[in-house]
């Protein structure tokens, strides 16, 4: 870690020796381009899409729920609450999982057995499954427990929570890792329990890493749209979510579902909609950011 | 707070001086220990349950169409009849739209990696890696919208004069190429960043300037784990299903060309995902023929960046 921080700056010296020659400074032009790319590609995204959904930056798309008759003034109000619904849902389930899971890997495990290599193994390729996969998973899940309905808050979080795991699992584990060992073995000689040793010192001090890394799964899943659509979202809702077996529908597939429209005033809509998901998005990580600059010990 | 609660554990336990870690069984630790393993072993379970909830359905699917034709056919035409299941055409679809978003992706996310690796001091380092960072955060249903609204009819017919149709494979393929970025991106940046300083010292010490450095000395030594970056990037291009959904279209198509339509297999599954599908319907059976095919693929792909990645860590 150390080596790679000084590395800049001793390789700086030697930019005026022969760094400057036509093909070298080409080559700098080109890494450039690539990272100026993607921002443009960023800011073109945000700005067409604002002023596209500039029409219908209006209280109606807060409060009115989402309609067929009325283009003009279809809302965001079942949307929002469904996803707040969805998102808490999806945290219950997905958090406590993940950091017991997280911390036996990286605490208690012992790696040379073939059971904890396999959970390893099988991790890594979670991480990468579709996740219209996870969509099919919850189906298959519920089917099997005996539910009819499909489309409810519980199904939708089955199958975020079990998308985002994997994320929860790998950054909780490096959090965890973080943590140095002198703090356990203070810990342990002082006569804790090395279940006493995780419980009051490692995991609060792996707390900001912690947060940190399952508010960015958060912002992950709340723009999923995949998982829910095979789920079976029903496409216009006209109440509030009252619970977690209560029908529902989130942003990301309204969006979907006024892009789909072919009338212009839903991509208005749905152009205003992305604003409003892009906005939460941004909290979430700026939220992230936050903690990880304000709380985030390095040892 | 650190003092005190050891303290407190050593008046209240009854056992005087454990010598090993596994030394003090306390049968309220065991429990909670049983749940943490219970906890870990909840991943294990859900990849099995991946493989029971698509295999159970695809398997009264292949009692009526034989697998050589699932996998051979080359017309998917499943809801007329007379109905066909050859899944080439949205493999073809997938293929399609994949290698698009490659060719976007691979030398812009390389070219991003090492300028982050090779060149960018560490200050302009902790304001770019967000920015990429908030790329990858955005919904790709919004990808789609993006695709679809600006990419098809603003950059591609407008401004490059491509004739393209209202769906088309380019758009979405770009789409997921920006999408990707970040992924190749970071990843190639953490593998050039672990190549050891003593490679980059010699070779400048030899008279090299920093690009020879970057491409003859960085890039070859970080090479499996660039790759691995690059076989990830595919597995989440195959995998991707909102902006195909979106800005790709639903007809299976076998042509080569980018500018026409082409469903997806993920295409397929969000496009019939939508409507009703009961339990146990040759529609529904169907779609998890397709998932099946999806998961497997994905698999092998991931399997082979896996062990990439654990090549590097067996030289460094």
């Amino acid at each position: 870690m150390a080596a790679t921080v000084v590395a800049p700056q001793v390789l700086s010296t030697s930019k005026r020796g022969h760094d400057s020659s036509a093909g070298s400074l080409l080559f700098l032009a080109a890494l450039w381009l690539s990272l100026a790319m993607a921002i443009v590609f960023l800011m073109t995204l945000v700005v067409t899409t604002a002023v596209d959904g500039a029409g219908r930056f209006d209280s109606a798309l807060i409060t009115e729920y989402g309609s067929k008759l009325t283009p003009d003034t279809t809302g965001l109000r079942a949307a929002l609450l469904g996803t707040l619904w969805l998102m808490l849902t999806t945290a219950l389930l997905a958090i406590p999982i993940g950091i017991a899971a997280a911390v036996y890997l990286e605490e208690f495990a012992d790696n040379t057995r073939w059971y904890n290599r396999l959970v390893e193994l099988n991790l890594q390729n979670l991480a990468a499954i579709p996740s219209v996969i996870y969509g099919m998973l919850a189906v298959g899940i519920v089917a099997l427990v005996g539910i009819q309905r499909t489309g409810i808050i519980l199904v939708g979080a089955v199958a975020l929570g079990l998308l985002i795991l994997p994320v929860i699992i790998i950054t909780t584990r490096e959090a965890v890792r973080a943590v140095p060992r002198e703090i356990r073995e203070g810990s342990l000689a002082l006569g804790a329990t090395p279940l006493q040793t995780t419980w009051r010192q490692v995991l609060p001090s792996a707390i900001p890493g912690i947060a940190t890394g399952t508010i960015i799964a958060l912002s992950r899943a709340i723009g999923e749209a995949a998982p829910l659509l095979i789920v079976g979202v029903a496409v216009t809702v006209r109440f509030d979510p009252t619970g977690i077996m209560s029908a529902f529908t989130a942003m990301p597939i309204q969006i979907f579902n006024w892009t789909s429209e072919s009338r212009e005033e839903f991509k208005v809509a749905a152009a205003a909609a992305i604003i409003v998901l892009l906005g939460m998005v941004l909290l979430l990580n700026g939220l992230a950011i936050f903690i990880r600059n304000k709380f985030q010990r390095r040892w | 707070m650190m003092t005190t609660a050891p303290i407190i554990s050593v008046t209240g336990g009854d056992d005087p001086g454990p010598t090993s870690l596994a030394g003090s069984r306390r049968p309220g630790e065991m429990v909670v220990m049983l749940l943490l393993r219970v906890a870990a072993f909840v991943s294990v379970a859900v990849t099995v349950g991946i493989v029971i909830a698509l295999v159970g359905p695809a398997l009264n699917f292949f009692q009526q169409v034989p697998v050589s034709d699932f996998l051979f056919g080359t017309t998917w035409r499943p809801n007329f009849a007379p109905t066909e299941y050859g899944a080439l055409p949205l493999v073809a679809g997938t293929l399609m739209t994949t290698l698009v978003g490659m060719i976007v992706a691979i030398p812009f996310g390389l070219g991003a990696a090492m300028y982050l690796s090779e060149y960018a001091s560490p200050r302009v380092r902790r304001v770019l890696k967000p920015v990429l960072e908030l790329l990858a955060g955005i919904p790709s249903v919004v990808y789609g919208f993006f695709a679809l609204q600006f990419i098809t009819p603003t950059l591609l017919r407008a401004w490059l004069g491509v004739e393209v149709g209202f769906t088309n494979a380019l758009a979405a393929g770009i789409v997921l190429g920006v999408m990707i970025i970040p992924t190749i991106a970071s990843l190639s940046e953490d593998a050039m960043s672990a190549v050891p300083d003593a490679l980059r010292q010699g070779s400048l010490a030899m008279g090299a300037n920093r690009m020879q450095t970057t491409l003859r000395v960085v890039f070859p030594a970080a090479i499996s784990g660039i790759a691995a970056a690059i076989v990830l990037g595919i597995s989440r291009g195959v995998g991707e299903t909102m902006i195909v959904a979106l800005a790709a279209g639903s007809q299976p198509n076998l042509s080569p060309d980018v500018r026409e339509g082409m469903q997806t297999m993920t295409g397929y599954i969000a496009n019939t995902a939508g409507g009703e599908n009961i339990v146990g319907s040759v529609s529904y059976n169907t779609l998890f023929a397709v998932g099946l095919l999806l998961f497997m693929i994905t698999l092998v792909i991931n399997m082979i960046s896996i062990v990439l990645v654990r090549r590097i860590r067996e030289v460094y």
